[in-house]
């Protein structure tokens, strides 16, 4: 089978304005988004504690709810269904100092009129490991883009290297812009999505600049444009096809993972989509924009080459015992 | 080209290896090293604990002033107002002038670790910054040891405790069934089981309900309140015997057939018990544990031997869990909760359940794409893809790896991402067919115009793998690891072993049968 045939270059650059506003459009919304209504931090990096119940019939939520509500030390706290109607979870920002005084064993005890049910599971995280959990999350983030650029200007050069990180902040902005948007919960397995989005969308972008690394010693043309275009498309079917399946292997996650792995594979779904956008139409215009030359690059490869074989023959020099 | 290639014996090792060693994890055999199941995917409590470490540095200073009151009560050194200022130094007057030269000797023999500072007959004893930082420490060691040992002493199936960072413990207990087994264990982990014997102050206890806590202190003395009851009691603040010259604590049952706990001091305890009910007989003498008044009974004559009982109308459980604990020692410094996970058994399956079936579905899903978008290039990369499966499954069992829910996910974006090899290389055999090649010339030209493509994004992809590993915490640490796993073991599955697989099949491959062979339709090759 066959769907995607190279016959000749897609004019792509001459189109990466307009993919260049939409893509600045989309950033200025994901960015508003983030900083007007911010995340909705879960327990992982706000502190809090959550319990999962699953009743034996429908759970009586609106009697939880009536309950939890009575009590005032449960401010602030949400009662919702989770996957099904038999299951709930409650969250609350208060969380155990002690072990004794757990507020997984309170919320059991306060709801044991409500019928029968079993406590699935409570997570419980102090405020303080909240905030280190969320440094370290950033710290993260910036030692893998930190890691990235150090590797691709050493294989490339650097502005290959600022091209797939400014892709990859153009990624995970707007995946981030996108969690705020359906209102995803933040939590560990959200910053995991995040940084394996950034590993994959990366992945893609280093196949295409390897293409034009490829294409710009073998192909004649010596504009960028043209060997640009030329080696996006030479790669777009690999590119969509391995976006497909990667696509639909986490949709099958996301459908039939389970609950709790939702968010993570709602984050790395919208990752995936954004990120093979992001290698076809805006990793490659940037490094057009940052002033990459073609000849200083030919020059700068057939130097490197030059001096490997100078080197080899005064290798051959010193092995013949000429010098 | 020889048939049997490096590459395909290469890729017949890891499959071999693979299965073999991924046997006893897939049939979860009793022999064997095998995946272990993370927490959210067999059910039970993963705890960090924070530690009060200033209070090991309190009982140290209380310890202290308890050893300077014996040995100058033993040596006939007469001095005075002996009291703890601040929780960090012991104040006391030596009355004669006399005694100085001995009582510095004493301290000096006796204690070590601390500052002696004098001022004419006022004394001072604190510790140095040295043996502050030690204390600290060592409390942690101790909270750690001590954990682990009430943890197994319980009965419970390979508890982890070990020391986080700097000031945290890790707890990691699998296999709990209910939320009221998950609430005792937390209480046992929590008892201080911190038990004291102390004089009770007879001459001032008629005063006790009127009197405050700093009046108390002025006499020396502390309030304790009775563990069942209301009543107070006035203790001597300074204690007789701590629960440190304790070398074992039993369940045992008094006359009326209630539970109480046997215990026995060791031989400094034990003289030292001696040598206060001795003197004191007459009077009350009250058994406290942590910080509650169990028992006040009256001191009839020398207790020898060293054998006490706390009584106080325990459950038998409860009885249990604090002879574990006082057996196991005191925590020095208390611990508390910065942050807890525990998931029910059922949950754990549930989970099991779905991402084994996103797994299943995930992986027939992308097998069936690549079989019928290229034929048996396709077929060739689902062996790929098999082997690689087999060789996370068999690399973590050899390393008794944790399998996590998001480790699972790993594995299913691992098997999306896998393919992504033999998807390049496929289509640079491709390209190379269309341009009219051989098919030799297209297979080994694809596969090194693929080499580099491959290479870079795969190393890419592991550097970020490896800061989330290096900065994730438990489940997310599991992904990262199936993750990087599944990247290295794919190097060698998609790249070398199809490769080998192509070598091999070589003489067989039909120029006439390119879209059997290839995916694409035969009269496009020019």
């Amino acid at each position: 089978m066959e769907i995607f045939k190279y016959k000749q270059p897609l004019s792509l650059m001459s189109k990466s304005k307009r993919f260049g506003i939409l893509s600045i459009s989309v950033l200025i919304i994901a960015l508003a988004l983030i900083i007007g209504k911010g995340f909705n931090y879960g327990i992982d990096f706000a502190g809090g504690t959550l319990i999962q119940l699953k009743y034996d019939t429908k759970a009586p939520i609106s009697k939880v709810r009536e309950i939890i509500d009575s009590d005032k030390s449960y401010e602030g706290a949400t009662v919702t269904f989770f996957g099904s109607d038999h299951e709930i979870v409650v969250k609350t920002k208060m969380s155990s100092k002690s072990l004794g005084e757990d507020v997984g064993d309170r919320v059991r005890e306060l709801l044991k009129s409500t019928g029968n049910f079993e406590v699935r599971r409570v997570d419980m995280v102090g405020a303080k490991v909240g905030s280190e959990l969320r440094e370290q999350g950033l710290m993260a983030m910036v030692l893998a883009i930190i890691g990235i650029l150090i590797y691709v200007s050493v294989r490339f050069e650097w502005r290959f290297a600022v091209a797939s990180v400014m892709a990859l902040v153009h990624d995970v902005t707007i995946a981030m812009g996108m969690i705020v948007l359906f209102k995803v919960e933040v939590n560990l397995d959200i910053l995991a999505a995040l940084l394996t989005i950034l590993g994959y969308s990366l992945n893609d972008t280093i196949i295409v600049f390897d293409r034009i690394r490829e294409g710009i010693r073998d192909i004649k043309d010596p504009t960028l444009e043209s060997i640009i275009d030329e080696s996006v498309t030479r790669t777009l079917s690999r590119t969509t096809l391995t976006s497909l399946t990667t696509f639909f292997v986490v949709l099958t996650l996301f459908l039939f993972g389970g609950e709790i792995i939702n968010g993570f594979s709602f984050t790395l779904l919208v990752g995936i989509v954004v990120g093979t956008y992001s290698s076809i139409f805006v990793a490659s215009p940037i490094l057009l924009w940052l002033g990459f030359s073609v000849s200083d690059f030919r020059e700068k490869e057939a130097l490197k080459l030059k001096r490997e074989k100078e080197k080899d023959k005064m290798r051959a020099m010193y092995e013949n015992g000429t010098i | 080209m020889k048939r049997l290639n490096f590459r395909v014996i290469l890729f017949a090792f890891a499959l071999i290896f693979g299965v073999v060693f991924s046997i006893p994890s897939l049939t979860q055999s009793e022999d064997g090293k095998k995946i272990t199941l993370g927490l959210d995917l067999q059910g039970g409590l993963h705890m960090l604990l924070g530690i009060k470490s200033e209070v090991a540095i309190e009982s140290r200073i209380k310890s202290i002033a308890g050893t300077v009151k014996y040995v100058f009560d033993d040596e006939d050194i007469m001095f005075g107002d002996i009291s703890i200022v601040d929780n960090e130094k012991v104040t006391f007057d030596i009355i004669d002038k006399d005694d100085i030269k001995q009582a510095k000797e004493l301290i000096k023999k006796e204690l070590t670790g601390v500052r002696l500072n004098e001022n004419g007959l006022n004394f001072s004893i604190d510790l140095t910054d040295e043996e502050i930082v030690r204390t600290k420490q060592n409390a942690i060691k101790q909270a750690v040891d001590t954990i682990r040992n009430r943890l197994n002493e319980f009965g419970l199936a390979e508890p982890t405790v070990a020391k986080q960072g700097e000031d945290k413990i890790l707890v990691e207990v699998p296999g709990i069934k209910t939320q009221e087994d998950e609430q005792r264990i937390r209480e046992l982990i929590a008892r201080a089981a911190h038990l004291q014997l102390m004089a009770v102050d007879e001459d001032r206890i008629a005063r006790v309900d009127t009197m405050s806590a700093n009046e108390a202190k002025s006499f020396g003395d502390v309030i304790l309140h009775d563990v069942n009851s209301p009543e107070k009691y006035l203790l001597r603040a300074i204690p007789v015997i701590e629960g440190s010259m304790l070398t074992d604590a039993k369940v045992g049952f008094d006359k009326n057939n209630q539970p109480q706990i046997n215990f026995t001091l060791n031989g400094q305890g034990a003289k030292m018990f001696g040598e206060f009910t001795g003197k004191s007989v007459g009077k009350r003498m009250a058994v406290v544990l942590d910080n509650k008044v169990y028992s006040a009974p009256n001191i009839n004559e020398i207790i020898g031997g060293g054998r006490v009982q706390i009584t106080g109308r325990f459950e038998l459980s409860e009885a249990h869990d604090l002879a574990i604990a006082l057996r196991s020692g005191a925590l020095v410094a208390p611990v508390y909760v910065m942050e807890k996970r525990s998931v029910g058994p059922s949950l754990g399956a549930d989970s099991i359940e779905s991402s084994s079936i996103a797994l299943a579905m995930g992986f027939i899903l992308v097998v069936f794409f690549m079989m019928v978008y290229y034929g048996m290039a396709g077929v060739i990369a689902n062996v790929a893809l098999i082997g690689n499966l087999f060789l996370i499954l068999a690399i973590m069992s050899l390393f008794g790896a944790t399998l996590t829910l998001p480790g699972m996910a790993g594995i299913v974006l691992t098997v999306g991402m896998a393919v992504d090899a033999n998807v390049i290389i496929n289509e640079r055999i491709r390209e190379l067919l269309y341009m009219g090649k051989s098919v030799t010339k297209s297979i080994e030209d694809g596969y090194s115009n693929a080499f580099t493509a491959i290479w870079d994004a795969n190393v890419t992809t592991l550097i970020a793998a490896t800061v989330l590993y290096a900065y994730g915490t438990g489940a997310i640490k599991g992904f990262a690891l199936t993750m990087s796993i599944g990247i290295l073991a794919s190097m060698l599955t998609a790249i070398v072993g199809t490769h080998g697989i192509y070598q091999l099949l070589l003489p067989n491959i039909d120029k006439k049968k390119l879209g059997f062979w290839f995916g694409i339709k035969a009269e496009e090759k020019k």
